[in-house]
């Protein structure tokens, strides 16, 4: 017989060992940092999404210690679904004091983030007035835009070049190009691993809206559905790349010559300039339909302050000092580490980087082309026409039967909203 | 076995012991014993798994959006509402194809894996803790090696790589439902995981087979090979598979971390667990209806358990008929 079955536990030894693991474990707890008790001074938290920049992350803590008003803890959340772990944790006693996300008003209805138009106020013209209008409801304003990020195709001039393809100005022509630009090692297009990135573009470019002025739903249109059929024919055309091991907006896919075309944002322009030099051309998301026109999706990210968390007015004050105040450190995060387009129009003007070559075509499309966030369009809507794009585009389904599902879904969270 | 060495004539014969001494205090003594040390457990046990599952019976019975301590009772609606739900019905349909999947090639598996190490002369303890190794690697882990590396779509995965020698064109095995090739990425992640501990369990029960079974066998003529392995290892194995099977399909229920790692924001392919946790923590947070949804699992899992028991005899011991 082996050693194997000699080895036997006997209770006591088992019982020690587990109060042992039990007594470790409680002693680590105790010695935990919550970021929060003890210390003098307030101590504030502050929740950002892990952005793929490199020097980002040292970046924004180095803004908080340079906060002599309070102690801010920065909580850098790497998992790919930041709105669910931000939503679960804001209904808790560990909810952050200050956050970053997108303008949403069900946060606004819920009272869960905090009115900021005093902040704002002063500065109010310099900033974009499509960034005050994204974050204002009946008349007041809930948020700070930091950064504007247009997203729109990058693609190498000489791969198009060597297969004779000009830049696409139609869906179809796009469809086309793919075709053309795929070869044995590179693939036509990438979209992103499940194409959720061209939702919205998808439908501003034919012709539609997510929803109306009347916040009524605008996107279950003829071209829309015509859109995702198109769609349907690309995603199992075998000209996209599939399955890549980083998701659209990381510029890998196509720095590592596995596309010739890529969706992406502009955040990611650098990196790609530094890979493929002058190789790289930018164009808006074509238009759909003969109705429809070219579109970029003007995103971003914008600072809240939780209206529930213990230290509101702490946290008012802070954001004012790094996001309205501190112009320098405001620059530094728009254009250091990755291109992004400040809000503001004093620092817009002042950041050179932005002003020739490509990054200005990037500025260029996103005045020209842009849609901002629509406060009215929240994240229980996105998930429903991400489902439709999975349902009809991912899987072959009917996209009549995929939009009337997102239908009811999303005419259940306007009704809530809007009675 | 080890026999026990013969007390030698030589040896002198064992001193009259003095009677032990009383042992001090009352006799209620052990059942503060018994407490000290079975408390801290029952605490634990009672604060992090009673109180919840009771908790979320309550919630099932309530209207529970955005809270844990809600107020509007609103009787059996959440439950009508989790059973009338085709995401979460479906969800039981997906959980009944991974489960035939996976039990049965695990349990094939990790029983070759066992008759293999078993059989070894030299190197016994090597292979067994190279086979048991993948047990002790994080589930998400893992499905972020065989997303990104094994099964990623683009020509440099690895699986990609070797069909490519056979001019086999890259597959995108996770992005594309048509054809389901996320079951074979799910199915392998799992299968890899998973095999070495239910390795150890058969090859203990292996360890418990008499000998002489084996030689009667041989002297009444069986051969070794799969005579004996249909009519003595397995029959032998029977309580231990029961139990295997059990463990496995009871592991099929809870899966989630593979799902929700491999298939990120799809339709298709979304266990149970995976279900209600978008429920209960998407961004609606329906705590009562998710809590619905987990007590039905729950009674489901008991009553398959019941059921395959029955079955199977589990519990009835090894070598008993």
């Amino acid at each position: 017989m082996s050693a194997w079955s000699k080895s036997n536990w006997d209770r006591r030894t088992v019982l020690r060992a587990a109060m042992g693991l039990a007594a470790a474990g409680g002693l680590a707890a105790c010695g935990g940092n919550t970021g929060r008790g003890g210390g003098s001074g307030t101590r504030l938290t502050q929740y950002f999404h892990a952005y793929g920049e490199a020097g980002t992350e040292q970046a924004v803590k180095r803004y908080a210690k340079a906060y002599k008003e309070a102690d801010v803890t920065t909580q850098w959340i790497t998992s790919s679904d930041f709105e669910n772990k931000l939503f679960a944790t804001l209904l808790t006693d560990n909810a952050p004091d200050v956050f970053e996300f997108h303008p949403q008003i069900q946060l606004v209805r819920s009272g869960q983030v905090a009115d900021l138009t005093d902040l704002v106020a002063p500065v109010k013209d310099d900033f974009n007035p499509a960034d005050i209008a994204s974050h204002t409801v009946d008349g007041k304003t809930y948020g700070i835009r930091m950064i504007d990020d247009p997203q729109f195709f990058f693609y190498r001039p000489s791969l198009l070049e060597k297969a004779g393809v000009e830049v696409p100005r139609t869906l179809d022509e796009l469809i086309e190009a793919a075709a053309k630009l795929t070869t044995g090692k590179v693939k036509g297009l990438y979209l992103g691993n499940d194409l959720h990135a061209v939702i919205t573009p998808m439908i501003w470019s034919a012709g539609a809206d997510t929803l109306d002025e009347k916040n009524q739903i605008a996107y279950h249109t003829d071209g829309v559905v015509e859109g995702l059929r198109k769609m349907r024919t690309l995603f199992t055309s075998g000209d996209l790349l599939l399955g890549a091991p980083t998701d659209y907006w990381d510029p890998s896919a196509l720095n590592q010559g596995l596309c010739a075309i890529q969706f992406c944002g502009m955040w990611a322009m650098p990196q790609m300039q530094q890979a493929l030099g002058d190789d790289l051309g930018v164009f808006p998301f074509p238009k759909v339909t003969g109705g429809g026109a070219p579109s970029v999706y003007n995103g971003g990210w914008s600072m809240f302050v939780n209206a529930k968390g213990k230290h509101v007015d702490e946290a008012k004050e802070y954001v004012k000092w790094l996001w309205i105040d501190q112009k320098e450190y405001q620059e530094d995060w728009a254009t250091s580490y990755g291109f992004h387009i400040p809000p503001r129009t004093s620092i817009a003007e002042q950041a050179d980087k932005l002003k020739s070559g490509l990054a200005a075509e990037g500025v260029e499309l996103f005045n020209q082309y842009g849609h901002f966030d629509n406060i009215g369009w929240t994240q229980a809507m996105i998930t429903a026409l991400e489902d439709v794009f999975a349902d009809c585009v991912r899987k072959g389904g009917d996209p009549e039967a995929a939009l009337d599902k997102a239908d009811k879904a999303v005419g259940r969270e306007l009704k809530k909203l809007f009675g | 076995m080890p026999t026990p060495t013969e007390p030698g004539l030589a040896r002198p014969a064992p001193a009259p012991v003095p009677p032990a001494p009383r042992r001090r205090g009352p006799r209620r003594g052990n059942t503060f014993h018994f407490w000290l040390f079975t408390g801290p457990f029952l605490l634990g046990l009672a604060v992090f798994v009673y109180v919840p599952i009771g908790w979320s019976v309550y919630l099932s019975f309530f209207e529970a959006r955005f809270t844990v301590t809600p107020e509007k009772f609103i009787g059996l609606d959440n439950y009508r509402h989790m059973l009338t739900n085709d995401d979460f019905v479906g969800s039981l349909g997906t959980f009944t194809v991974f489960a035939a999947f996976i039990v049965p090639t695990t349990w094939a598996l990790s029983l070759a894996l066992a008759l293999l190490v078993h059989r070894l002369r030299f190197m016994r303890a090597f292979f067994r803790s190279v086979f048991f190794l993948p047990t002790a690697c994080s589930y998400v882990a893992a499905a972020l090696i065989w997303k990104m590396s094994l099964f990623s779509g683009v020509r440099f995965g690895l699986m990609n790589t070797v069909l490519g020698w056979f001019g086999v064109e890259n597959v995108a095995w996770l992005a594309d439902p048509d054809p389901p090739w996320y079951w074979l990425v799910i199915v392998t992640a799992r299968l890899w995981l998973q095999a070495g501990f239910y390795m150890i369990l058969f090859l203990a029960a292996l360890q418990n087979i008499p000998g002489e079974l084996y030689e009667a066998a041989a002297i009444d003529g069986a051969r070794p090979g799969p005579q004996t392995f249909r009519h003595i290892t397995l029959p032998q194995l029977r309580a231990t598979s029961a139990a295997v099977v059990l463990l496995l399909l009871v592991a099929a229920y809870q899966a989630f971390d593979e799902f929700y790692n491999l298939l990120d924001k799809t339709t298709w392919g979304r266990p149970p667990l995976v279900e209600l946790y978008l429920k209960a923590l998407g961004e609606n947070q329906d705590y009562g209806a998710g809590s619905a949804g987990a007590v039905i699992l729950t009674a489901l899992i008991c009553l398959v358990t019941l059921f395959q028991g029955r079955l199977m005899g589990f519990g009835r011991g090894e070598g008993t008929k």
